[in-house]
């Protein structure tokens, strides 16, 4: 099955012209047809185009020009600008957006080669851990209850297409974005890699921006390899994103192949809650075991401000949200309702086009702005925030990165945890840290639980140093030999 | 000088100001985007996307915009703050597409500065700057277009302003305008605002309270968006005796926005709606601290041009001007730059005579200005010229001068083409002083009884036999040796 290639594998083989690069995209675009409709993955598939962009991949291959991802097909998470494709934020209010210019992290994905299948469904501006705020309807995860097969469970979120599109093999590999572990939770809930760079590492720039200071683009894959592939493609400092840095893109794919040995992996104590369930405990154990194996030294440290990550994470994520999506006011594109009076018309527009999870967002994020509000909500986070990665300062003063589960349990069914906002919050309890901190963190697909769902670890590094992180996750990928296969995916 | 008072009926009161001036600054392209700045063009041809509030769009602060700012500080004499921060001001207006304005609320680029005024009087006075701070512009909403829509045009959104922030130490609406002036004068100087009120490129907002001497600060009014130094001196003299007027009726002043009717001469309250904002500033999450290195503030230090203060200080001493004509001389840079071309080589206070006396009443006259003025710096100091080496006597020379107003020509020229060079041909002199003496028989003889005024007579009537062309001096001499 063309589908079932890795990236690295059928990059092989589309140089060796075993088949085509229309070949595997055509099998992508099968795929989706087969599986989009119950799925529900892409928001939109672009179906022309990425047969367009294949034939021009296969006229590359034939003048031996063949870059990174020449004829690859991905899955870009409907939060991307590409020109001329609708990009929807997952929201009604951009339902008519078609953006007049590319994203840097597409753009260059494009330069080196990729063919687009489509847009990835999502939660709602990418707020959600479940993709059940989607305004384009949920997205069900391909992986099933081994008991319970007729429970439909969610693929995580917000990057919720992505990673089923990827699981099922309707794409071999899909860009994301983590702003509290919208990359990293999906890749657990759906058994793939998620990978989540340092902040600044890949450009936000023509991103639909959710939370400035948290938002991280990123890739999905199905091994570790291919994660560093496409990172290597996305990262790069860009001008038009002043907080982007200027750093150096090294070689991932390289790092890869690097092990652990010497290596020292923090294990912090604080991650370890009283209510986590005991399976999820053993797998953490099981993979501290795999790298000591390996030659690691694994050693306790700590992260005391942890437990305030979650209550910073949902000041400053909405804070910034409110205003960063005060843009959407109907005045220039997207989506208007008439008022008699200006401020009807905003009040409408934003009333339609916005859902209820971001309408709760926004009102969050406008109280803890507010005058009398501020220093005792925004303020304060931010110097929690400092806390927290003074935290990770610290401990990567001793050890070279951080192993923890990535997820509190596996994929929850739809309807699950939907009348109380926290427990759906309590989804990012393990994942928020990195984002606050800024610090490269990567889930991998670790084992499965007893219904028989994938659980992720989560290896966390120092900033700007994804290579050790990647040298860790392809070691322990290696010593997980993770084989299972969703039950709903292309030819399954 | 005497205080500037507003008589109550229960005695006098102080009017304390301060000012918040928004300047335009010049710079190629906008404080975040690439997009153009210039002035008038067709709506909506100057915006990127940035401008306009897409979707994933990013601010990237432009360097120069950063360096003006920093220009204007060092030309106030202020405080360059070496890290400051870019934070969002949040309020929705149909011409603000980011639904949030970037400003620097906590922490400006510029701390305190000073600027010194010239009063009427010839004293002068230090009026202290608070902060400047940069900021974007916002869009043009245009609501005369269409009966029941509005037009935005966001040519105008994004482009840098400096907001300039005064002390309260402004006391008397004249006071304000000299400030006002004084400011104009030195941002033209560094190049750094055009200035120009009338479209928009400086605006100010008034704050405004009154109070009895030795009191504490009262109450204070923000008279919103002023765009003239007149409005401001006017809406300061409607809102102080407005506010006196609340006082004495025993009312209490009540912290507000207002307008300033030009119309009708008062200030009135903005509708509650139009302020009734709570900003939620934030830092900018999308932009890094601004951080300035020493060199670079140094090179920027070192390039700055002479400034109004040093430029009259510097008239006075190597000049000679008196302290009126060395600040009428420096008020305009072009100006300055016109006096110094017509003095280079020549006797500077004829100059300065010369440039703030005929010249200026030309230009008034013409509604011209020193750029488009038809008597260039060049042409006016060879008039000079003519008068030094006696080819023309001053009486001529201000003919020579309308002439030159008129047409633009070199005095030279004109006075070929009118023949009026000066006579200093002795013969030519003596023979009209002989026939002045012959015609007037009776004048000769009063004058030698004694009559020394009739010297003058005799010069104005040789003169004006010899067509005013004699030379006075030979004149005079001539006159005084055939007279005694």
């Amino acid at each position: 099955m063309l589908t079932d290639l890795t990236i690295a594998e059928a990059r092989e083989k589309l140089r060796a012209r075993e088949f085509s690069a229309v070949d595997l995209t055509m099998a992508h675009l099968h795929a989706i047809e087969t599986l989009n409709p119950r799925l529900n993955a892409f928001i939109t598939v672009s179906h022309s185009q990425a047969l367009d962009q294949a034939r021009a991949a296969d006229e590359a291959l034939a003048r031996g020009d063949a870059r990174a991802l020449t004829g690859i097909p991905l899955a870009i998470k409907d939060l991307f600008c590409t020109v001329g494709v609708r990009t929807t934020a997952a929201s009604e209010i951009l339902r008519p957006f078609v953006p007049p210019y590319e994203s840097t992290v597409t753009a260059q994905l494009l330069r080196d080669g990729a063919v687009f299948l489509g847009k990835t469904n999502l939660d709602e501006f990418a707020m959600g851990s479940s993709n059940m705020t989607s305004a384009y309807g949920p997205v069900e995860n391909p992986w099933k209850r081994l008991q319970d097969e007729d429970a439909v469970l969610v693929p995580g979120g917000s990057s919720g297409g992505s990673a089923a599109a990827v699981a099922a093999r309707m794409s071999m590999g899909a860009t994301g974005t983590d702003t509290g572990g919208s990359i990293r939770q999906p890749a657990s809930f759906c058994g793939l890699v998620g990978v989540k760079p340092s902040y600044g590492r890949c450009s936000r720039w023509g991103v639909v921006a959710f939370a400035s200071s948290l938002d991280h683009p990123g890739p999905f894959a199905r091994t570790v390899r291919d994660g560093a592939i496409l990172l290597g493609s996305m990262a790069g400092h860009d001008p038009k994103d002043s907080t982007s840095a200027d750093v150096p893109v090294p070689d991932y794919e390289a790092a890869c192949r690097r092990g652990v040995k010497g290596l020292r992996i923090g294990v912090p104590k604080e991650y370890r809650s009283d209510g986590m369930p005991a399976e999820i405990e053993a797998l953490w154990q099981k993979g501290l075991g795999w790298l000591r194996d390996a030659g690691a030294e694994i050693v306790d440290v700590s992260l005391p401000h942890t437990k305030y990550g979650l209550a910073t994470y949902y000041i400053v994520a909405p804070a910034e949200a409110s205003s960063n999506l005060a843009r959407y006011d109907g005045v220039r594109y997207g989506a208007r309702q008439d008022g008699a009076e200006l401020s009807d018309m905003y009040g409408n527009t934003r009333a339609a086009g916005f859902g209820a999870e971001v309408r709760r967002r926004i009102m969050i994020g406008t109280y803890v702005l507010s005058a009398g509000y501020y220093d005792a909500y925004y303020l304060r986070a931010q110097k929690v925030r400092a806390l927290i990665l003074r935290d990770f300062n610290d401990a990567f003063q001793q050890v070279d990165a951080l192993i923890t589960p990535t997820t509190p349990s596996a994929a929850f069914a739809q309807g699950e945890k939907m009348d109380d906002p926290i427990q759906m919050y309590l989804n990012d309890l393990f994942t928020v840290g990195a984002n606050l901190a800024g610090v490269p963190a990567i889930s991998i697909p670790a084992g499965l639980d007893a219904n028989g769902l994938p659980l992720g670890l989560q290896i966390i590094g120092k900033p700007f140093d994804e290579e050790t992180v990647f040298a860790v996750s392809a070691e322990m990928e290696r010593a997980a030999g993770f084989t299972a296969l969703p039950q709903l995916r292309a030819g399954g | 000088m005497s205080a500037y008072a507003i008589e109550g009926s229960t005695g006098l009161w102080e009017v304390v100001v301060g000012l918040e001036v928004h300047a335009q600054v010049i710079s190629q392209s906008k404080l975040f985007s690439g997009s153009a700045t210039a002035f008038g063009a067709e709506p909506n041809s100057q915006v990127s996307f940035v401008d306009a509030g897409f979707p994933g769009m990013l601010p990237v602060i432009n360097r120069e915009c950063v360096a003006q700012a920093v220009r204007t500080g060092l030309g106030l004499n202020a405080v360059i703050h070496k890290v400051s921060r870019f934070d969002r001001k949040n309020y929705f207006y149909a011409d603000m597409p980011q639904g949030y304005q970037i400003s620097q609320y906590e922490h400006p680029v510029v701390g305190t500065g000073v600027v010194e005024v010239e009063l009427s009087d010839g004293s002068t006075k230090e009026i202290g700057v608070t902060r400047l701070h940069l900021e974007q512009d916002a869009g043009k909403s245009l609501h005369d277009q269409h009966a029941t829509k509005t037009f935005v045009d966001l040519n105008r959104s994004g482009v840098a302003l400096m907001e300039i922030v005064s002390e309260p130490d402004i006391r008397s609406p004249e006071e304000s305008g000299a400030y006002l002036r004084k400011l104009r004068s030195i941002l033209r100087y560094l190049g750094t605002c055009d200035g120009n009120m009338e479209e928009g490129s400086m605006r100010a907002d008034v704050n405004v309270s009154v109070r009895k001497a030795g009191e504490p600060y009262r109450t204070r009014c923000e008279i919103k968006n002023v765009n003239s130094v007149r409005f401001v001196m006017l809406a300061i003299e409607a809102e102080a005796a407005r506010q006196v007027e609340v006082w004495e009726s025993g009312g209490t002043v009540k912290q507000e926005t207002r307008l300033f009717d030009s119309g009708r001469g008062i200030t009135r309250p903005m509708r509650s709606k139009e302020d009734a904002h709570d900003y939620r500033y934030f830092p900018d999450p999308d932009l890094l601290p601004l951080v300035l290195e020493e060199n670079w503030i140094a090179a920027l230090r070192a390039s700055l041009p002479e400034l109004p203060d040093a430029k009259r200080a510097r008239f006075r001493s190597e000049y000679g001007l008196t302290p009126y004509d060395a600040a009428v001389l420096v008020a305009e840079k072009a100006t300055a730059d016109f006096f110094e071309t017509v003095a280079k080589g020549r006797d500077a206070k004829i100059a300065a005579n010369w440039i703030t006396g005929d010249f200026f009443a030309a230009l008034n006259r013409l509604g011209a200005t020193i750029e488009t003025s038809p008597v260039s710096a060049a042409n006016l100091g060879a008039l000079l010229d003519l008068m030094a080496d006696n080819t023309i006597n001053g009486r001529i020379a201000k003919d020579v001068f309308e002439a030159m107003v008129e047409t633009g020509k070199a005095p030279a020229d004109i006075v070929e083409e009118k023949g009026l060079k000066q006579v200093t041909d002795t013969g030519a002199i003596d023979a009209a002083v002989d026939k002045i003496l012959a015609d007037n028989p009776d004048k000769v003889a009063e004058y030698r009884s004694g009559k020394d005024k009739l010297f003058g007579f005799f010069v104005g009537q040789t003169m004006k036999a010899m067509a005013g062309k004699g030379n006075p001096a030979l004149i005079n001499e001539t006159l005084k040796r055939r007279l005694a």
